[in-house]
């Protein structure tokens, strides 16, 4: 039998502390029925063998001290999964949610506890093989790979959301027909960008082989705590008993992490940097480290967490754990974004570390590595040419100098750049990467290595910026 | 043994009600799930238990079970190519037992009790011995013997030694009679406190590099062996790849990686790894040598402060063999932050940004267990204990508690910095902020290896890079074609360091390692090279017809020339001194 107290002492913010409590345990989901007959939901935060102190999912107004009644459920939280969850859109607690789901709750296949557990390093498996987003300056540059966890760091103002979008749709496995879906989870978004995604979603077909789960701006803040680990169960079902290759994209994460802070200061925790909680690294690893491949499964679980930078600061704490955690990271950069490029990613800063494994022969082509060596420097000397125009003036550049400096333009131009709905494959982003090349001396091709040049750039064929 | 009840839960801290007579760092069992604790605190009858697992669920009034032992690693035959966790259970076992998630309550002892091994006897009856005397030897693997000895504090007199032959680690394989008459059994393990440091006969100073065949290491910013090291950077400027690199090719007999709060797909990485690369000096896989202790950022925190003690403690017991072995920790700032937790939750004052008052003594304690020493025995055995720790700074502020009480107390810095690890400079070892302290200690190492001239030309290039540094702000102003003939050298010279020296792909089959006998003759190319060109202008001849000669080329590949064909990097200086002596010969005829 279920014991029903209204022995609430204390509430404060997102928390409620419920004394004479008996038998609790740490972590134990709560049910809160309100005197108008609404139910809310929690979970115990601290407990000891007289209090049990409790953090409301949907936040607290409304909740009262003398007549709100708690039960504690004796179990943790749970989502109900099954194959039913593609093309549906539920909430932070994984209701549908209306107005974009408006059909009956599914049908549970079973109950996973929300927090899962630490992927054994033993049992896990290297990431190496290829995914293909459609852009060339993630393709190219800083290749995903199966099982990888690379965020996307933006600031606002950036087009994060329609790169997100994109990705979404386009992202697939080269070469197998192999099981693909998109897990969403949108925290503290507002109603227009999810609106963005959904109908972006069920334009393009995307929605059927996507979950989303939803917390707007307007929903409580506290939801967003479960959102992304209700999503990453979701995923992690779909992804190891039903081996389908899973993309999580999350959606943002700063927003997780004032909600995360926001709890913390209520609780009267000792704040670390910027009034973040201590344990924020702990945390974070503990919903990107679900990423990952396991021998033995067919399936896997690729993130795209996606967080803006308070003032474009890299150094903020979100993405600086962040970056510590993940493998690598795509900059997106305002100066490119009002040059019009779009994506504006910052290719020099991004990076993707898994990328060595997941090119190459039999994954993308053999000339992948080179190639991006090659265009890495020369967009890097173009840079650099460019920045020497401005102090001297680009009357003072050295022929070769006018060429990286032309490169560099052609690069932002045609390779970084391209449209919304430009989907190309891996093949036509490294053959476009030798055409950019060609607009230098052959002779500055250092990076690759001789025999690879004469083959994808014959001494007798077009030699492009040879005099 | 004392049992006592939960009386509060929050996080990894558990407090126990019951507890008066429980002890400090005790290792306890909570609840009927048997996590596993340690006693961090005690209050009259309450205690508080950081817990090695996941505490959701507990209740108050679930018991708590002390077991009277503080939390210990066993020690003996089995430790090298395991990969265990923070409190040493085993990584594959768990597997094995709890499929491929992580579960609670495990208890899996570290070492194999089933497994047989080879022992051979050394010692023999009525031998007078003391701790740190060599019993008995097992091949552990192809490349490490392992020798069992006589564990610290125990002394006597043998009074029977078993027969060679296949043992488990269980079997009794000695007996002696201590000085009050007592007999001990010894068998081929025994357990060890991992907060407490083994003890030795004497510390000494570090006379010997640890070779690493990273080139910016060995040559500018060496490593004595029994010194320490910490590489402190902000995310993506290649921390995990130096400690990677240090652990494949460092020179020491023994690894012990710790992979400290760090991502899982890593550890996948070197366990993948590991077992296929070739130990450059014994072409056996280098998993042969290696200990793997690997607590990932979402397995418990409370564990991860324990695996850099677990880590250390297996390193120390290596060392007292008389092995030099090397320990890479990645990241100490994880460890730090579990203490931070862990102190935030005990609700202590806090010191600078929330970490607790004692990080710094912590962070000593744990340093100073390095050494190269002269081990317990009769036989006066060299080991040597080298640690390498990583940092991960806020934002990559150098500035942060962690990184300044470390810098505090050990002797060689490598600076990463992001500025390098932007250009793809890799390692991004910066050349201008990173020291080495050993360099004096190496020096009779140095002349003896590698001639008296290797040092002078060592201060010589790192003079360079440094006149390039002041000279490089003039150049952005006025352009390198304005610079004197001369600086135009030095920047020529010192570009060709850092992209033909310092520069070091890790990913490159040959370039990846560079001996130190390499890493002589490549410098010598490059600063004979300056050399002659120095006397070429002061012939009259024009840098800009100097700086695009051939060789230049020959300069920049040399770096990918294996170690068998050295004599091909030789010859470079050759064509260098005949390219520059047609052009002063074409200077004076004109």
């Amino acid at each position: 039998m279920i014991k029903e107290y209204t022995t609430t002492v204390e509430i404060s913010g997102p928390l409620m502390l419920v004394d004479q409590v008996e038998g609790v345990a740490y972590e134990e989901l709560v049910e809160i029925e309100l005197p108008n007959g609404e139910t809310r939901h929690g979970k115990v935060l601290e407990v000891d063998s007289r209090m049990a102190l409790v953090q409301l999912f949907e936040g607290s107004s409304g909740t009262d001290i003398s007549q709100s009644k708690v039960r504690f459920l004796g179990k943790q939280v749970e989502l109900g999964v099954s194959e039913e969850m593609l093309g549906r859109v539920f909430d932070g607690q994984g209701r549908p949610r209306a107005p974009f789901d408006v059909a009956p709750p599914i049908v549970p296949d079973r109950m996973d506890n929300i927090n899962g557990a630490p992927i054994n390093p033993y049992a896990r498996d290297y990431p190496a093989e290829f995914i293909q987003t459609g852009f060339s300056s993630i393709d190219g540059i800083n290749t995903l790979v199966r099982g990888q966890k690379l965020p996307v760091f933006s600031g606002s103002g950036l087009p994060h959301s329609i790169v997100a979008a994109q990705i979404a749709r386009q992202a697939k496995v080269l070469g197998e027909g192999e099981n693909f879906a998109v897990v969403f989870a949108a925290m503290g978004i507002t109603f227009e960008e999810a609106d963005y995604f959904i109908r972006d979603f069920r334009k393009t077909g995307a929605m059927d082989r996507a979950v989303v789960f939803m917390n707007l701006a307007d929903d409580p803040a506290i939801e967003r705590i479960s959102t992304p680990r209700m999503a990453l169960t979701a995923a992690e079902y779909l992804a190891y008993e039903k081996d389908m290759h899973i993309l999580v994209i999350l959606t943002d994460m700063t927003n997780y992490c004032d909600a995360l802070r926001e709890i913390s200061a209520a609780r009267k925790e000792v704040p670390g940097r910027r009034g973040y909680p201590g344990y924020l690294y702990t945390d974070l690893s503990q919903i990107y480290e679900r990423a990952g491949r396991i021998k033995g499964r067919k399936g896997s679980i690729t993130q795209i967490p996606i967080l803006t930078m308070p003032e474009d600061d890299k150094t903020h704490p979100i993405p600086d754990l962040t970056g510590y955690i993940t493998e690598g990271q795509l900059i997106l950069n305002r100066e490119l974004h009002k040059k019009g490029i779009y994506p504006p990613m910052d290719v020099m800063e991004s990076l993707s570390r898994l990328k060595d494994k997941g090119i190459g022969k039999g994954k993308t082509r053999g000339d992948h590595a080179d190639l991006f060596n090659q265009l890495m420097a020369a967009y890097s000397a173009g840079k650099d040419a460019r920045e020497l125009a401005v102090i001297l003036g680009a009357a003072a550049l050295s022929p070769l100098d006018r060429k990286y400096l032309k490169f560099a333009e052609e690069y932002e131009k045609r390779y970084i750049s391209q449209e919304e709905t430009e989907n190309r494959d891996i093949i036509e982003t490294l053959d476009l990467g030798w055409d950019l090349l060609k607009l230098l001396p052959r002779k500055e091709m250092k990076r690759i290595s001789p025999e690879r040049l004469d083959k994808y750039w014959p001494v007798d064929g077009k030699n492009g910026g040879d005099e | 043994m004392i049992q006592g009840t939960i009386d509060k839960i929050a996080g990894p801290l558990v407090v126990a009600d019951g507890m008066r007579d429980a002890r400090m760092f005790d290792l306890v069992y909570v609840s009927d799930y048997g996590l596993i604790g340690e006693i961090i605190e005690l209050k009259g009858e309450k205690a508080s238990i950081q817990v090695y697992e996941e505490t959701g669920g507990l209740k108050p009034g679930d018991p708590v079970r002390t077991t009277g032992e503080p939390l210990s690693v066993e020690l003996g035959p089995g430790l090298l190519t395991a990969i265990y966790d923070g409190i040493q259970r085993p990584l594959d076992e768990i597997r094995k037992e709890a499929g491929d998630w992580i579960t609670r309550g495990i208890s899996i002892r570290g070492l194999d009790h089933d497994k047989e091994w080879d022992y051979t006897p050394v010692a023999s009856v009525g031998d007078e011995v003391s701790s740190g005397v060599v019993l008995g030897e097992v091949p552990e693997t192809v490349l490490i013997t392992h020798k069992v000895m006589v564990p610290p504090g125990i002394s006597g007199k043998l009074t029977w030694v078993i027969d060679k032959g296949s043992y488990n680690v269980d079997t009794v394989v000695a007996k002696l009679e201590s000085p009050n008459g007592d007999v001990v059994e010894l068998r081929m393990f025994h357990n060890w406190p991992i907060r407490k440091s083994r003890p030795v006969a004497e510390k000494i100073a570090p006379i010997e590099p640890l070779i690493t065949g990273q080139r910016v290491v060995d040559a500018f910013f060496p490593l004595g062996k029994g010194g320490t090291a910490c590489v402190p950077g902000p995310f993506g400027s290649g921390k995990t790849v130096i400690q990677h690199q240090l652990a494949k090719w460092a020179d020491a007999e023994i690894v012990v990686y710790v992979g400290c709060g760090e991502r899982g797909n890593e550890m996948t990485d070197v366990l993948q790894e590991f077992p296929e690369l070739e130990d450059p000096k014994s072409g056996e896989p280098l998993i042969m040598r290696t200990v793997l202790v690997a607590n990932t950022s979402n397995m418990p925190v409370a564990a991860r402060e324990a695996s850099v003690y677990t880590g250390i403690t297996i390193g120390e017991y290596f060392r007292d063999m008389g092995y030099s072995v090397a320990l890479m920790a990645d990241s100490t700032s994880r460890w730090a932050e579990a203490m931070r937790e862990m102190s935030g939750r005990l609700e202590e004052m806090p010191g600078e940004e929330g970490y607790p008052a004692y990080l710094g003594t912590r962070i000593a304690e744990f340093y100073e267990r390095a050494g190269n020493v002269i081990c317990l025995g009769n036989d006066r055995r060299n080991g040597a204990l080298t640690v390498v720790g990583a940092v991960s700074p806020a934002g990559g502020d150098l500035s942060d508690p962690v990184v300044q009480a470390t810098l505090r107390v050990v002797k060689v810095f490598w600076s990463l910095q992001a500025r390098l690890a932007y250009m793809r400079h890799f390692p991004a070892i910066g050349w201008l902020d990173s020291y080495s302290l050993y360099t004096t200690n190496l020096k009779d190492y140095y002349n003896r290896e590698l001639g008296e001239d290797w040092v002078p030309m060592m201060k010589e290039a790192i003079a360079l890079l440094q006149d390039e540094a002041n000279l490089q702000e003039i150049a952005r102003l006025v352009g390198a074609e304005s610079l004197s003939p001369e600086d135009q050298l030095i920047l020529y010279t010192s570009r060709s360091l850092r992209e033909d020296f310092l520069h070091q792909n890790a990913f490159h089959e040959v370039d990846t390692y560079a001996s130190i006998t390499k890493q002589r003759i490549m410098m010598e190319v490059i600063m004979s090279t300056h050399h002659e060109m120095r006397e070429t202008l002061n012939a009259g001849v024009s840098p800009k017809e100097m700086f695009n000669l051939p060789f230049k080329e020959d300069i920049a590949r040399m770096r990918y020339i294996p170690e068998e064909r050295l004599q091909d990097i030789e010859a470079i200086k050759d064509s260098v001194r005949s390219a520059l002596t047609d052009l002063v010969e074409a200077e004076q005829s004109a």
